[in-house]
């Protein structure tokens, strides 16, 4: 209660004394803390270039247009090779989730202190690396092209996949899989009739929502090598081609933004 | 015939749910189990199908130790005890007749339930199940859309198309109002009769259990306290089992209220689950179909 | 019961009712996945070769090499922390007016449209794209960086409070506008609590995120444990870089279980 007697009259405040000095006190912190970051950054940041910066991004802007259309003949390809890389790895990487996740589960896993832990590794793993890492180390091993940027984004979404998988699979109701169990079915009928069908729409919105972020991700695995768009856009800055950048821009654009559309919809009828 | 003997279940955390229970329920008998809640109702049913591992004791179905059982030997045992739940704990995303097929997950193999090919002898087992308890034409519902009284009468099929025994029923009215409890609970006792099955519900209502069981057994921090007929629950007897209350109310309205709620659904409804009731019984059930 | 009710079949009743859809849905995707294939030029024998070479990469990993690059690791570090606190910052003040600008149920049809058109344009560009152009005008270093992360998170962040607060109550915000509230007033009582324990969440898996990204805006220039990965990899120390990649891994599960509780701790 926030009510303080003084004098027969009660004042009241939103919030008692600690609490609103502890508020307090964390604003401050994190002011202090952002100060004192920015004043580190700035010490290494040559401010010229960045009071130059209006200037240049004009000259930029203005070399970029007129639009050059017709290096649109050379980007469908890329295109087409960029939704590939999106779809297939986020097809491999559900394959490969599926286990992980039933592994990770704490309710499904088949050994909690030994299996578990390395599930759970391979998902932190898998999560904290960027697929241009992934594609990074790929292209060397693999070969630059789509290949190396379809294994990158499946490794890169298996740990995405399975951390919401294996937390829908403990969200379960275990009533149904306990009323499954006392049927006398074997382990893989009651994972196939009391789990699985509880967790699939989870499953199918968790498949599309990573596709719809793996298609914006894939637009950059072409800068390491990896194949789609981001190969053209490479190409097109070094050779300081700037009306080519502006058109990859606004392909970019338009295929993240129908794809996301797509993507809502797909989970919309879902559920 | 089901024998306990000396059950104790001890939980991890030091709780002793139940301690020393004897219990012995004959073939076709229906008991129903009262108590507060917390007195080990639930863990004595789910010992009884090992849902949950006893700590001592042995469980006899039919002079077979079920503790002893390996796992595929229980699953073999589990085929034959029904089980009913408390939240209906229907497969809420599968449909009706998934549902009840679920309850012949023991008799097919992997492959099969996953195609949902299972013999035609359970498809018609199914459909006649369903008909007996009016839900036929629900059969591709999915079970989510279905009310509570209509979802428990799924989880009742997918309990008897595993053509059982016995039945555990674990509190089969907790979650309906009072007219559907009563016909559930009615639907149940009348099904034990047809096909001879003996029953153990587990139930917190004194009077629903009073009105439908043959036997009564009132348990009590895990031990039992009472054990008899339905017409021995005196004041005395419930103060044992609950604590300090006033049960003559509950007690005298038992014979009313009952009359009662035979004049308001005893009508249509019943006659007609009359009428529907095939000339069953488990030999024809288990051998001919 | 009549006979006809023991002959009775059933099927599963299959997810799409209609057939025709059903086949043609499969065939669509039977002829994508075929032509996916098929325009995916796997050249088995690079690969072939590659997995030899991968041996030898991945060997190079072990053992992880903390030591000899040290101070590098360290200054890279620092790097990305202040980036990731100073973005998370900035990206979440910035995003705050662009997120009610972009919600339907508060703001006029043209401020709508307009602060979409940002978040939507800032969301489409993967963040190693921004920091290009981000290199390019302001040059390497981590103010690049900084400002890449800024525009990534307000895209992030200002489209999920939009949508918050697009489903809140209708009901509570009517309510407190009956009272005559102000436009402000209204906001501070009757919006702000209905998003901000969400938002909190949002805000600290951000800090996450940005984390995460920094370690690839450094790869073309943004400064960062990036960069320092990147130098690594040039330079074929991997043993380094596998101390990196490890040090990221470790960080980031920290700050996960750490936002994790602090967010069971906020509510």
């Amino acid at each position: 209660m926030a009510v303080v007697q003084k004098d027969d009259i009660k004042i009241w405040q939103r919030r008692e004394r600690g609490k609103q000095f502890a508020i307090w006190a964390g604003y401050l912190t994190v002011t202090a803390l952002f100060v004192y970051c920015f004043q580190l950054i700035s010490e290494k940041t040559v401010w010229f270039f960045v009071l130059d910066a209006p200037r240049q991004a004009m000259d930029m802007a203005s070399r970029m247009v007129p639009v050059k259309w017709s290096y649109m003949d050379v980007l469908w390809v890329a295109i087409w090779d960029t939704l590939n890389i999106a779809t297939l790895g986020t097809v491999m990487a559900v394959i490969l989730a599926i286990p992980t996740a039933y592994c990770a589960a704490r309710n499904t896993t088949p050994s909690l202190y030994f299996v578990r832990p390395v599930a759970l590794f391979i998902i932190v793993a898998s999560r904290s690396i960027n697929s241009l890492i992934w594609a990074l180390i790929l292209v060397a091993i693999v070969g630059p092209g789509v290949f190396a940027g379809v294994i990158a984004i499946g490794l890169r979404s298996i740990g995405f996949c399975a951390k919401l998988l294996y937390e829908a699979i403990e969200e379960i109701d275990e009533n149904q899989v306990e009323a499954v169990t006392a049927t006398g079915a074997s382990n893989a009928q009651v994972t196939a009739y009391g789990i699985v069908p509880q967790v699939l729409p989870a499953f199918a919105g968790i498949s599309v929502f990573r596709w719809d972020i793996n298609i914006r991700e894939s637009t950059v695995l072409g800068l390491v090598g990896a194949g789609g768009i981001g190969l053209q856009l490479n190409a097109s800055i070094t050779n300081l081609a700037w009306t080519q950048v502006s058109l990859i821009l606004l392909v970019i654009i338009a295929t993240v933004v129908v794809s996301e559309w797509v993507s809502a919809k797909i989970r919309h009828a879902i559920i | 015939m089901l024998r306990i003997e000396q059950l104790v279940k001890q939980y991890r955390t030091g709780d002793r749910a139940l301690k020393g229970i004897d219990l012995e329920v004959p073939d076709g008998q229906v008991m129903a189990l009262i108590g507060p809640s917390g007195a080990g109702k639930s863990t004595l049913i789910r010992c009884v199908n090992r849902l949950v591992e006893p700590t001592s004791g042995r469980i006899l179905l039919n002079d077979l130790d079920i503790r002893s059982l390996s796992q595929s030997k229980l699953r073999l045992v589990r085929r034959r005890m029904g089980m009913i739940f408390q939240e209906y704990a229907l497969v809420e995303r599968l449909t009706v007749m998934e549902n009840v097929l679920s309850g012949r997950l023991g008799y097919v193999g992997f492959w099969r339930s996953y195609f949902r090919k299972f013999p035609q002898s359970d498809i018609d087992e199914a459909f006649r199940l369903l008909e007996r308890v009016g839900l036929a034409e629900m059969c591709d519902k999915r079970a989510d859309e279905l009310s509570g009284g209509q979802r428990q009468r799924v989880g009742i099929c997918r309990a008897l198309i595993q053509n059982p025994e016995l039945l555990l029923v674990d509190e089969p009215t907790a979650s309906l109002d009072p007219k559907t409890s009563r016909q559930i609970m009615r639907l149940i006792c009348e099904l034990c009769q047809e096909r001879k099955l003996s029953a153990i519900i587990n139930i917190h209502d004194v009077l629903l259990a009073q009105m439908f069981a043959q036997r009564i057994v009132g348990l009590q921090l895990g031990e039992i306290v009472y054990d008899g007929s339905p017409n021995g629950l005196t004041p005395d007897v419930l103060t044992q089992i609950y604590g300090e209350e006033d049960w003559e109310a509950t007690i005298e309205n038992v014979e009313e209220e009952d009359l009662e709620d035979e004049a308001l659904d005893g009508g249509p409804d019943r006659e007609a689950e009359h009428k529907k009731t095939p000339e069953l019984d488990r030999d024809r059930l288990s051998g001919l179909t | 019961m009549t006979t006809t009710t023991l002959s009775r079949t059933w099927k599963k009743p299959p997810f799409i009712k209609s057939a025709f859809l059903r086949w043609t849905l499969g065939l669509a995707v039977a002829i994508y996945l075929a032509l996916a294939f098929g325009t995916m030029e796997v050249n088995w024998t690079r690969v072939a070769e590659g997995i030899p070479r991968g041996q030898r990469f991945l060997a190079g990993f072990f053992p992880p090499d903390f030591i000899s690059r040290w101070p590098e690791i360290l200054d890279g570090l620092n790097e990305s922390i202040w980036m990731t606190i100073t973005s998370t910052v900035v990206g979440i003040a910035l995003s705050i007016p662009i997120g009610l600008g972009a919600a339907k149920n508060l703001a006029p049809k043209p401020v709508y449209l307009f602060c979409r058109g940002i978040l939507a344009v800032s969301r489409s560009f993967q963040e190693v794209i921004i920091a290009i152009f981000m290199v390019k005008l302001f040059g390497f270093g981590p103010f690049a960086g900084f400002l890449t992360l800024s525009i990534a998170t307000i895209g992030f962040y200002g489209k999920l409070l939009a949508e918050d607060i697009e489903d809140i109550d209708p009901n509570q915000a009517e309510a407190v506008r009956a009272t005559g509230a102000s436009w402000f007033q209204w906001l501070n009582f009757a919006i702000q609590p209905q998003v901000l324990p969400r938002m909190i969440g949002l805000g600290l898996y951000r800090l996450d995120i940005n984390f995460r990204e920094s370690a690839i805006v450094g790869i073309v220039g943004g400064g960062g444990i990036g960069a320092t990965l990147n130098t690594a990899f040039d330079r074929y120390e991997l043993d380094s870089a596998a101390a990196i990649l490890l040090i990221i891994i470790g960080i980031v599960m920290v700050v996960e279980y750490s936002s994790g509780y602090v967010r069971r701790w906020m509510q």
